[in-house]
């Protein structure tokens, strides 16, 4: 882990994007961007891997579809099969059409809580969490870089973001 | 600029050809007298020997109703060629219309990224005049007593039912060609106007013209909406005379839609194959592949819709409509819920399978098929009930009527140049990316 990091602030998303673009050209990699607002196209000009949260979100669906059919098929078919209303209560395929609004709503409903837990814990975020904000007009209108350095390449760094536009660059220590 | 090759021509025509010796054929083999039905049946019960023999108790209760049935399968196999062209004439001439609505849609919602798409979509729409008059012939021959695709037209069965009779007044010969001529002309003549601008707007962008075609568009969506539910009570719901659905038109319109975007997907897809729309890139048929599994999942919402509400409260005079359906086409009947809805939404599902030409093209020949089957299922039970198949008379009329929608529609694909030249927003659709 280096001990140093190099800040830089950018006053606007292209030329960000531009400086990202000039980085990873030269092989540096770049350890965190905070923007005030999604900047289209900077995951994939970071090289940071495609979200995995679809895939999960449907594999919570199948959970919630499972849970939602076998709960009605013990209630409704296996524990007490009652005549209500004249349904057939004989098979859990007989009396379907009657579970389906349940266990479509069900399925919506895991795919979608679980997938925002999950997206919480990805993202370590929850309440009473300290912000981890290196600067705080990032929130508003500027737009930080963070690139860890070592003592023989943090010339050269600072030389490509000066470059590129950066129109603050800070040398910090780490923590 | 397009041309229609020669092997697009040739194939069509051979697919005309086969359907037509088909068909013909099955209109001689449909058989032309009760007696000739009544010998069908002997024969075929002399195969279950032992149970005839085994039912041989009251004789002349048993030959009145032998008499009865075989009557009745003579009516049914007589209306079987004809309800086999019925269906897929109705299905490809509603896709044509499908696509004009979507191509209205896109105006009207001033689309960004479908202008390069607009000639695919303007050249599948030219299939509405031959096909709207293949329709309204069919209808035409229907009113003439050619065949007993309607029941209500029949003046003698008319006259024994009162559930019928009391429907007259909205279900008589006359006034229903006339509201058939009124959907036909209303939709060929909005698609005539609002395609002439656009080629006219090749000579040049007018602002004029762009405004022109947004409101016959928008005017065009309104005219459809109304015609189409009421199209689909005339030409699909009539035929169950006694059974009514308040949602037909909506899930009848699901139908249309989704194969409409499966068409334009499938022209694409060939279109860009061959080198033409070069503007074209994987990230329109991407969004078609996302309106394609959309309106899947609408229209399996549809049929729940229809299916659920009935099925739980199960009033007789409209349960009949599916107990019919579950007893006589129980595979064709659940198949095009799998077909329609299951495998498009478990294909479509994934965003990069959205982009692979082959994935659109597996899924967009399931979906065509489970929707011709969705017809079939609407249009069949009314009209040759438990005597249908799916032999010579079904698949010839497709081929046929196949044959003829890719003649017209590769034809009119050579008349403009495939890409418009000028819309307001053909820079962003070049350059639409996802």
């Amino acid at each position: 882990m280096a001990s140093k990091v190099l800040h830089a602030i950018f006053t606007d998303d292209d030329i960000l994007m531009q400086a990202v673009k000039a980085l990873r050209e030269k092989k540096y990699s770049i350890d965190e961007v905070f923007c005030p607002f999604p900047v289209h196209g900077l995951d994939k000009a970071m090289g940071i891997p495609h979200t995995r949260l679809a895939i999960t979100s449907f594999l919570y669906g199948l959970v919630g579809l499972a849970v939602a059919t076998w709960m009605m098929n013990f209630i409704m078919i296996e524990d007490w099969p009652q005549n209500i209303g004249g349904k057939p209560s004989f098979s859990y395929l007989e009396n379907m059409p009657a579970f389906v609004p349940i266990m479509f709503e069900m399925t919506v409903f895991f795919a979608a809580h679980l997938m925002v837990i999950t997206f919480y814990m990805r993202s370590k975020l929850w309440p009473f969490k300290k912000a981890e904000n290196p600067d705080v007009r990032t929130t508003d209108d500027k737009f930080l870089m963070e690139i860890s350095v070592n003592e023989t390449n943090v010339q050269a760094i600072a030389e490509v973001l000066h470059e590129n536009g950066a129109s603050e660059i800070k040398l910090i220590d780490n923590k | 600029m397009y041309t229609m090759s020669s092997k697009i021509k040739s194939f069509s025509l051979i697919l005309i050809v086969l359907g037509a010796i088909g068909l013909i054929y099955s209109f001689i083999d449909a058989p032309s007298s009760v007696e000739e039905v009544k010998e069908m049946l002997h024969t075929e019960n002399a195969s279950h020997g032992a149970e005839s023999v085994a039912m041989q108790g009251d004789h002349a209760s048993e030959d009145a109703h032998a008499d009865e049935h075989a009557e009745h399968i003579y009516h049914q196999l007589q209306n079987k060629p004809w309800a086999a062209l019925y269906v897929p004439a109705l299905f490809l001439f509603l896709i044509s219309l499908g696509v004009f609505v979507f191509y209205a849609l896109q105006n009207a919602a001033q689309a960004g990224w479908s202008p390069v798409l607009f000639r695919v979509m303007e050249g599948i729409a030219s299939y509405l005049v031959p096909g709207g008059i293949i329709v309204y012939i069919l209808l035409l021959l229907s009113s003439l007593h050619f065949n007993h695709l309607f029941v209500w037209m029949d003046p003698e069965v008319v006259a024994h039912d009162e559930i019928i009779q009391n429907k007259t007044a909205y279900l008589n010969t006359p006034f229903f060609l006339i509201r058939a001529a009124i959907y036909m002309i209303g939709w060929v003549l909005f698609s005539k106007l609002i395609i002439k601008n656009s080629r006219k707007m090749d000579d040049g962008f007018d602002l004029r013209l762009h405004k022109r075609n947004f409101k016959l568009s928008a005017g065009f969506l309104v005219f459809f909406i109304v015609t189409e539910s009421m199209m689909s009570w005339d030409w699909i719901m009539s035929i169950d005379t006694h059974w009514f659905s308040t949602l037909f038109g909506w899930f009848v319109l699901a139908s249309i839609l989704v194969s409409a975007v499966t068409t334009i997907a499938l022209v694409t897809i060939y279109l860009k194959g061959k080198g033409y729309l070069e503007n074209v890139n994987n990230s329109h048929i991407h969004d078609l592949g996302k309106f394609m599994m959309g309106f899947s999942i609408f229209w399996a919402y549809l049929w729940f819709s229809q299916f659920l509400l009935i099925w739980y409260s199960n009033i007789p005079e409209e349960v009949t409509y599916y107990a019919q359906r579950l007893e006589d086409y129980p595979v064709l009947f659940f198949g095009t819920v799998i077909l329609n809805w299951v495998l498009p939404m478990l294909i479509l599902i994934n965003s990069d399978f959205k982009r692979i030409n082959w994935i659109i093209v597996f899924a967009g020949v399931i979906i065509l098929l489970g929707n011709y089957l969705n017809f079939f299922v609407m249009i069949m039970p009314g009209t040759v009930g438990e005597s249908w198949t799916i032999g010579i008379p079904e698949i010839s009329s497709v081929l046929l009527i196949l044959g003829l929608f890719i003649f017209t529609v590769f034809k009119a694909l050579a008349k403009a140049p495939l890409t418009v030249k000028h819309n307001a927003f053909l820079e962003e659709s070049k350059h639409f990316h996802y």
